[in-house]
């Protein structure tokens, strides 16, 4: 029976994900800039959810492997040809292969020694893509495209023009459908479609680790090591193999990112990126299917609509109260906006680890068994 | 030779001997109790079997193979399960897949990646997961959340998931330690139930005088980490060293 709603719910999170362009734009986040974060976001939080989420295993370092991920694809746009394909192939691997390593050594420990291990071995890369590995970084300015790069697979395209990332021929940025329903006006472009892809394919690889032997394991590492060592189950290369996983998805997000915008800094791999996917995967709703894809959009949403706010918008809000009373709920509530958009970001959290515990899953399933509850008494009542 | 051999174990604690040249051989099938006051080093002994930890001299034999330095799921995957004093389950998990994680263990070995494998699609395991579930029969609580089991129940399924492994050696480490006389009696009836249908040898840990009594065939009796009687249960009731060492002035 649960194999049967998983597939209702992959169709139907499928439908969602594809007609997006069209379900955000009452909301004004459909444009293809922000649909694409929300989703390669989610990429990056579904697969740290597969680490923590399941094992427990708290990593504050994954920022490292989405900043490996955008390097690796922006060095394959610079070297081999502007098509995502082997872009992201490399990103992949290559975050695979360096998390097997930070892997390796911070399993070695668990609980907070494990989180602090992760902290320091990601903040060590972030420093090293900083300064020591400039060749490979470009340092502070990052990583971009230049019209000198070799390309060796592309044709020599436009003099004077940066060629843009394709896929087979299909340019990211290119907008296929500019249609206009409802009175809103909609984009759809490759950029968000593919992305959307890596989505829905990711979400399905989520669903058949959670509902398979491995998936049961790395469950029952989180809540009880002991029994499961002492039913004859090594769990150190199950944790492994989990913080692999997670981590080439993260290689994949990075990768996502630097194809439909190819530039990579640093910045990308600071501990508070890592962070954020910490809180996304808790907002959403940790261990659940459909909970970090929800953490991502959620926190992607907010800071997209409280970032752009600014003292004139306050201004515009407030304008209908006497001057010095307008003076005041700006100075009160710009804080929470523009660039301390942060500080709105800690509240939301704060209430929903306080009131939801669960996540907003959680949240959505109360309100869910109230409305049945309340439909099962409609129920009775109409049987008496 | 038995299928557990144990020579000349040593085990110190900074100034403390806790074990002092421990033998102990357990014969395939029987049910060898090791009885022993606090502080004897019962549960130091213990440890030393499954690997928790390393004596300082001596060796331990299991099936033929030397068990001394292994990891604890290397030992469990030699044919040892143990049960613990207070039940070790996957509290978050529901009772069907707490057992349904040692038949994976049993048939796959100690590390498989099967992600794309589907746990509820394997009839073979969760035929003989429902299989052990109505034998210890908690076939009716196989959908529930297995940290809502009550205390006899936990144990019950604590049970099941060493048993469903078909292990050769069974370890109990005070399975009745803390628990109302009914609910020791409920042990002491599963246990016999577990040996009548299945020829699993076992070696209990406990203080329980009435449960050692109803449930073994062989005593050894530890006392400040030495071995000073083994023997029937009738022969150690009579000894003069135990009574001195662990039973004291009472009479049994």
């Amino acid at each position: 029976m649960t194999l049967m709603r998983d597939r209702t719910l992959l169709i139907i999170f499928a439908l969602f994900v594809l007609a997006a362009p069209l379900i955000f734009a009452p909301t004004g986040a459909a444009y293809p800039d922000l649909l694409q974060r929300f989703a390669i976001y989610g990429i990056f939080a579904i697969g740290f959810n597969i680490l923590f989420g399941l094992t427990g295993y708290l990593s504050f370092g994954h920022a490292a492997f989405l900043g490996i991920g955008s390097y690796s694809a922006v060095w394959m746009f610079k070297l081999l040809t502007m098509n995502i394909v082997p872009a992201l192939l490399l990103s992949v691997l290559l975050a695979g292969l360096f998390s097997l390593l930070i892997g390796y050594v911070s399993l070695r420990r668990s609980g907070i020694y494990f989180s602090i291990l992760t902290l320091a071995l990601a903040q060590m890369s972030y420093n090293l893509a900083y300064s020591v590995l400039t060749p490979l970084t470009n340092g502070e300015t990052g990583l971009q495209l230049r019209l000198d790069d070799p390309r060796i697979l592309d044709a020599a395209g436009a003099v004077g023009t940066l060629p843009s990332t394709n896929l087979f021929g299909l340019e990211m940025k290119a907008v296929f459908w500019n249609p206009t329903i409802f009175g809103y006006d909609l984009q759809f472009n490759w950029g968000y479609y593919v992305t959307a892809a890596m989505l829905i394919l990711s979400f399905w690889i989520s669903i058949r680790i959670f509902r398979s032997p491995f998936g049961m394991m790395l469950r029952a590492v989180k809540t009880n090591q002991t029994r499961l060592n002492y039913t004859g189950i090594n769990s150190r290369p199950y944790t492994l193999a989990a913080f692999v996983i997670s981590g080439m998805f993260a290689g994949l997000a990075g990768g996502l990112l630097a194809s439909m915008d190819p530039l990579a800094g640093a910045e990308r791999m600071q501990w508070t990126v890592g962070g954020e996917v910490v809180l996304m995967v808790v907002l959403g709703g940790m261990g659940t299917l459909i909970g970090p894809i929800l953490g991502a959009v959620f926190i992607k949403y907010f800071e997209n609509i409280f970032s752009k706010i600014n003292d004139t918008v306050l201004q515009g809000w407030f304008s209908f109260m006497p001057g010095w009373l307008d003076d005041f709920f700006v100075t009160i509530v710009s804080p929470f906006v523009g660039r301390g958009w942060g500080l709105t970001l800690g509240a939301l959290f704060m209430i929903v680890v306080i009131f939801l515990p669960g996540g907003l899953v959680y949240g959505a399933k109360r309100i869910g068994s109230l409305l049945t509850g309340a439909k099962r008494r409609e129920a009775k009542v109409e049987a008496m | 030779m038995g299928i557990l051999e144990v020579q000349n174990v040593n085990k110190r604690f900074g100034g403390l001997q806790a074990l002092n040249n421990v033998n102990f051989s357990v014969e395939e099938g029987s049910v060898h109790a090791l009885i022993g006051p606090n502080g004897a080093g019962k549960s130091t002994f213990l440890n030393c079997l499954i690997g928790k930890l390393k004596p300082d001299t001596g060796s331990v034999m299991f099936d033929g193979q030397a068990v001394l330095g292994k990891k604890p799921h290397e030992i469990n995957q030699l044919g040892v399960s143990r049960v613990f004093q207070t039940p070790e389950i996957f509290s978050d998990l529901t009772v069907f897949e707490n057992v349904m994680i040692p038949c994976f263990a049993h048939r796959d070995g100690s590390f498989k990646v099967n992600a794309f494998a589907k746990v509820m699609k394997d009839k073979e395991i969760r035929q003989k997961a429902e299989d052990i579930l109505e034998d210890m029969g908690m076939k009716d609580k196989i959908k529930r959340h297995s940290g809502s089991l009550s205390r006899g129940d936990k144990r019950r399924l604590e049970m099941a998931m060493c048993l469903v492994q078909e292990p050769k050696l069974l370890l109990l480490d005070e399975p009745t330690a803390g628990m109302a006389r009914a609910d020791t009696n409920n042990t002491i009836d599963l246990l016999k139930h577990i040996g009548e249908t299945r020829k699993i040898t076992k070696v209990i840990i406990e203080h329980d005088m009435h449960v050692v009594f109803s449930l073994a065939t062989t005593i050894s009796v530890l006392a400040q980490g030495a071995i000073i009687a083994e023997g029937l249960p009738q022969e150690i009731k009579g000894h003069p060293k135990v009574r001195e060492a662990y039973l004291g002035e009472a009479e049994v």
